[in-house]
């Protein structure tokens, strides 16, 4: 089945992106790209460290698309200058924003978002804003220029699956851009779920990096997220409210 | 409004009372909930809690690797200058003490960079004691444009500045600033700090919210433990905590646990923190405030340092040195005594054992021209 996804120009045939945070060893991030299948890879460039052995990058298997995020900007500002760093150090021209001023639930700022957005974008980066579901602001991130809309499904680091649902399902259905769903993923059947509802792809760290088992949770989320696409391109059946009457009541009219 | 405020109405709790008043039901009530409040924090911090230890210590580690991952963040102090004013019953740098007094040059501070960035070290917090004349914010300032040259990040721990002087630091490349408050019990305070600006409580209270307001990234703050009641500091400090995480919701707001260590003088706490009483603190922090920050230093012997690190805590000092040059110069007198004198390798070794990546790099200084 060829459903490519082409994201920046890019056609990839994985929609599960990763993360690179919170593994106990970063040796661990080859074999987590080797078992989820994924293609893109986000890296937080606060944590990049050119003049270290240790540098996260030197993990990062060669073939992958780098999706620097600008972790830990609290501003339009400092999320566009961590992004020209960024290009600057030669991680690519992909960029996820994430501006977050709201320490206590790391909530995504979607105006400060849209601002950057509207920079980054003109400057000939492919921008993925990460943003709080909400359609005015995906169709401005449009406008402005995005790639993609990444809405949450939950909070950060949350592992609380789709509490945004029904907002997602309207981007979805609204926004004429890839949705991608990212954070608040915490288990295969929510992103098989984000899939089927017609996400373009899902985005997710925390899950497999503090799960008991990365590697196979790493696999479980890629057969996950391909079930979900399958099952969407498919065309799920229609849900009925009530049981459909075999003999109905009106039958004789026809 | 301050965080003045609320000590004055924490001050008023009957606490000789209040803390036989919980039960175990009461503490695991509280480790039930979602975002506990200031009654589930003093359930923690009561005798209730001591066998609820295990309960907590899951909960806490749980929390910690869902926000923070299997990762530990590493940095280590610097200390520029020894010169006080204040004289202050339990620390080495106390005015009343003879020894020589140092302060770094500018080649010196180079010397002492270059050996601590080339052990690995990329976030530095820079230590002085309170002198305006030979220690004055120009020359942290001085020094740290320096010190940006080595390190990604640069925190500082000095006195009390106005919210200018924290906004000149910020702009020579400060982005984090530390501040332990010693002692929230005022009249406790008064006792400890007898001559020299540090005898003004309010002035230190108020100073990371100062910080705050500058727009520091990260403000830490704590209280000296040995010196009054813990659980009644230990709560105010959490109280502290929250106050400026509802207020300032922009900064990174951390704690520290420090325990009294024996230093240059004769001086010892009347009340005696044991090591299931740190536990406990550590653990109320970490639930009360799940995504703050929490700092051990070496004041704590290494067997204890390296079970704490399953237990809620997210940074850690190591390859310290207490004295001024202490990394390149000896001689000097160290504040206190550290007890974890363990390198920078055997800490990470001991972190990797423990399943943990050692984390020397979590923010750089955007030094690229503003938008």
């Amino acid at each position: 089945m060829s459903d490519p996804f082409v994201l920046g120009g890019i056609p990839l045939t994985s929609r599960l992106f990763i993360g690179t945070g919170k593994y106990s060893r970063n040796t661990l991030i080859p074999e987590v790209v080797a078992s989820s299948g994924s293609q893109v890879i986000t890296v937080a460039l606060r944590r990049v460290d050119p003049q270290s052995q240790e540098n996260i990058m030197n993990y990062i298997p060669s073939q992958m698309t780098l999706l620097p995020n600008t972790s830990g900007a609290r501003t339009a500002e400092e999320a566009v200058r961590i992004a020209r760093l960024a290009r600057a150090a030669g991680l690519g021209n992909w960029v996820k924003i994430e501006v977050i001023s709201d320490q206590k639930y790391l909530l995504p700022d979607n105006s400060e978002t849209i601002r950057a957005t509207e920079i980054l974008a003109a400057e000939g980066f492919v921008v993925l804003p990460y943003m709080s579901p909400d359609l005015s602001a995906a169709l401005r991130m449009k406008a402005a220029g995005a790639a993609a809309i990444m809405p949450l499904g939950a909070p950060i680091g949350s592992n609380r699956g789709l509490q945004t649902k029904e907002l997602l399902r309207i981007l979805i259905s609204e926004v004429d851009l890839p949705i991608i769903v990212d954070a608040g993923i915490g288990r295969p059947s929510e992103a098989a779920e984000a899939m089927e509802m017609g996400a373009s792809a899902v985005l997710l760290n925390t899950a497999i990096a503090t799960a008991r088992d990365p590697l196979l949770m790493a696999e479980a989320f890629r057969e996950a997220v391909s079930s979900g696409r399958k099952a969407y391109l498919a065309g799920l059946g229609p849900v009925e409210e009530a049981a459909v009457h075999s003999s109905p009541l009106t039958g004789f009219l026809n | 409004m301050s965080f003045y405020e609320t000590v004055l109405r924490l001050e008023q709790l009957p606490y000789e009372t209040l803390w036989k008043q919980f039960t175990a039901e009461d503490v695991n009530r509280a480790l039930r909930k979602e975002r506990l409040d200031e009654h589930d924090l003093q359930a923690l911090l009561s005798p209730a809690a001591a066998s609820c230890l295990e309960e907590m210590a899951q909960r806490a580690q749980q929390l910690t690797r869902k926000h923070f991952g299997h990762v530990m963040q590493l940095f280590t102090p610097m200390y520029l200058a020894d010169f006080c004013v204040n004289h202050c019953t339990y620390c080495s740098f106390s005015s009343i003490y003879d020894f020589p007094r140092k302060k770094l040059g500018p080649e010196e501070l180079r010397q002492e960079a270059s050996v601590i960035a080339a052990s690995g070290f990329r976030h530095l917090l820079v230590l002085t004691g309170e002198s305006r004349k030979e220690s004055p914010t120009a020359y942290v300032k001085d020094c740290v444009k320096i010190l940006r040259e080595y390190f990604s990040s640069v925190s500082i721990e000095v006195n009390p500045l106005s919210i200018e002087e924290y906004r000149e630091l910020m702009e020579a490349g400060v982005d984090g600033l530390t501040l332990y408050q010693e002692v929230y019990h005022q009249e406790t305070y008064r006792k400890l700090h007898i001559k020299g600006p540090k005898r003004v409580y309010r002035n230190r209270l108020d100073a990371p919210e100062r910080g705050c307001q500058a727009g520091f990234r990260a403000v830490n703050i704590g209280a000296l433990l040995g010196m009054y009641d813990w659980r009644q500091e230990a709560f105010f400090t959490a109280m502290h905590a929250r106050y400026l995480q509802d207020k300032y919701p922009e900064c990174e707001i951390g704690l520290s646990a420090p325990r009294f260590r024996p230093y240059l003088g004769e001086f010892n706490p009347d009340s005696d923190v044991t090591d299931r009483a740190l536990v406990q603190i550590i653990l109320a922090y970490r639930l009360f405030l799940p995504r703050a920050g929490i700092t051990l230093s070496t004041r704590e012997p290494a067997s204890l340092r390296d079970r704490l690190v399953h237990l809620g805590i997210t940074k850690m000092s190591a390859g310290v040195s207490t004295e001024v040059g202490g990394h390149t110069q000896t001689g000097g007198t160290p504040q206190f005594e550290i007890s974890d004198s363990r390198n920078v390798q055997e800490i990470i070794d001991m972190l990797i054992a423990n399943n943990l990546q050692p984390v020397f790099k979590d923010w750089d200084i955007l030094t690229v021209a503003p938008v």
